[in-house]
């Protein structure tokens, strides 16, 4: 898929709690194809301490409105800076970039996330629905006020949802909601923390269900150039910007 | 109408931009983003004789104004190179230069002679600067008899040209600079990165699985011009410059300080178009100052 960079235009911002945020970006012209898992590359204007551009998994995209909306979780200065912008101001993307989850063969589908996981889900929903299928999502978060945008969510499949704390849902870890002793999984696709992709990829694995998950490893370049942001795997080093983010469980060495 | 095009010691560029190797893949990365071929050329990979798979992740850590890496030479090799690389990129009109690394002389020879082969490869970056391998690497480029054995041995395989890439981890750069000079070498290219180091201080660990990484971007830019105005000081033969340029300025700044052309390396990955608009860049400052031709830059800093 090619590759572009653009001006984008803030089209609307909306302040979830004090650590998550939803931009909503627009361009001048058609926004170009993007595939579920893809992320953009942000760059981050009038911020002393950072350099880099910050990579953002793209959370859903609207064609008939032509926007493009990140959820992003505020963890540094970067992504701090980020939350300021306002209405109309313009953020420069490197995008879209990385490779797609595979499309489902049977309608067993699960979508894991956790944290700010959970972002690129909703694009995948919604994108696996527009093919037909009806994907069950869940969502594990700390406690009921990380379990964010549960209407949009529900709009595209059913919702799930578990809390460490037990504030919503069901109480534990992801791998703790009954839907993984149901019997009706023929395929996950997972995105979160390290642990929780490792605990998801174990079940499938034992389980002998198809599981591909998407990683968020540091990375510079975004565009495979740099080597900075690689996973071991079966095959060698394979970088999560290019190669990635996402890997079938069975390729990966953790 | 400026002429930006420069004899780097023979080797003909149609500008003085090149991208520096390890920031640039192998050009095929940014091709949606600029024409490859409106660069100076450009530099791909660091390639060794030998498949690398480079050091654990992770290999990065953001620094003020840079960045750390510790990538190891992450490579499929020489052979993969020129079978598989090569075939692909040797359309481009612009000098497409090998970065070539080893931990043995004997491996920097052997790769050297795969590379000479090869028509639309007019030359090769000899890296004995890279901080991030055990053996090999910066260890050439540290002392004077080590590098200029290196250089020794390269020299009678390679007969185009010649570029050695120097470590900025030395305490006199002019005196590396003079010995691979006498080695025989077309060219030096300066500043590889500067060894550095960045910890956690939540979990007491150092950002980087090596420990120690290279430190690139405008941090290290002052270093780089000063070094690149003292081996211009000390040796006949041309350099190339670079560290640390994010735009046009910063690489007239290097060419002033005495470099014949400059190559854009971190910039990179914070602009994938940068490398073009410093062509751009360039060429309207010669336009503003009539400058007539871009080599006239070269050295041209007043002291007085």
């Amino acid at each position: 898929m090619k590759k572009y960079v653009h001006d984008l235009i803030v089209y609307d911002k909306q302040v979830l709690n004090d650590e998550y945020f939803l931009l909503e970006l627009t361009y001048s012209e058609p926004l170009p194809d993007m595939l579920p898992a893809q992320f953009v590359e942000v760059l981050v204007e009038n911020a002393p301490g950072v350099f880099l551009r910050r990579p953002i998994s793209i959370h859903d995209v609207d064609y008939e409105k032509n926007t493009l909306k990140l959820l992003i979780q505020i963890v540094g200065e970067g992504t701090r800076r980020l939350s300021l912008l306002q209405t109309g101001d313009t953020v420069n993307l490197v995008y879209p970039l990385g490779n797609t989850f595979s499309m489902p063969e049977k309608p067993g589908i699960l979508l894991v996330g956790g944290g700010c996981g959970m972002a690129p889900l909703l694009y995948t929903a919604r994108y696996f629905r527009d093919f037909g299928f009806e994907p069950q999502i869940l969502i594990g978060a700390r406690s009921k006020r990380g379990l964010l945008l549960r209407d949009e969510y529900r709009k595209y499949g059913e919702l799930l949802t578990c809390t460490e704390d037990g504030s919503h849902g069901t109480k534990g870890y992801v791998t703790d909601h009954p839907v993984f002793t149901s019997g009706k999984i023929d395929v996950i696709y997972a995105c979160g923390p390290t642990p929780m992709l490792k605990a998801v990829g174990n079940w499938a694995l034992t389980s002998n269900v198809h599981c591909e998950v998407s990683l968020e490893n540091l990375m510079a370049c975004g565009i495979g150039a740099c080597l900075c942001c690689v996973q071991k795997t079966i095959a060698g080093n394979k970088t999560v910007c290019q190669e990635g983010p996402v890997f079938n469980i069975k390729e990966i060495v953790w | 109408m400026v002429n930006l095009k420069v004899d780097f010691n023979g080797l003909k560029l149609k500008n003085p931009v090149l991208t520096a190797s390890g920031t640039f893949g192998y050009g095929e990365e940014f091709a949606d983003f600029i024409d490859l071929n409106s660069l100076g050329g450009f530099i791909v990979k660091g390639t060794t004789l030998l498949p690398r798979e480079g050091n654990n992740y992770p290999r990065m850590a953001e620094t003020p104004s840079g960045m750390l890496n510790a990538v190891g030479l992450q490579n499929k090799g020489v052979n993969y190179f020129c079978e598989v690389i090569y075939p692909r990129i040797q359309h481009y009109s612009t000098a497409v230069i090998v970065n070539l690394s080893g931990s043995q002389i004997s491996d920097y020879v052997q790769a050297a002679e795969m590379l000479n082969g090869l028509e639309h490869v007019p030359a090769i970056e000899l890296n004995i600067s890279c901080p991030n391998v055990k053996e090999g690497g910066m260890a050439f480029g540290t002392s004077c008899a080590s590098a200029a054995a290196v250089v020794n041995e390269v020299r009678k395989v390679y007969k185009k040209h010649l570029m050695v890439k120097l470590s900025p981890n030395v305490t006199n750069i002019a005196e590396i600079a003079r010995s691979v000079e006498a080695e025989g070498a077309d060219s030096i290219s300066l500043i590889n990165t500067l060894l550095g180091m960045a910890i956690d201080v939540n979990t007491r660990r150092p950002k980087l699985s090596t420990i120690t990484g290279g430190l690139s971007g405008p941090a290290v830019k002052p270093v780089a011009v000063r070094m690149v105005w003292q081996v211009f000081n000390a040796v006949n033969i041309p350099v190339c410059g670079l560290g640390g340029i994010m735009n046009a300025a910063d690489a007239i700044e290097f060419m002033l300080a005495g470099a014949t052309c400059v190559q854009v390396g971190t910039a990179n990955f914070i602009d994938p178009m940068v490398s073009v608009k410093i062509v751009e860049g360039i060429s309207e400052y010669c336009e503003k100052y009539g400058v007539k031709r871009v080599s006239e830059l070269v050295g041209a800093l007043q002291v007085n």
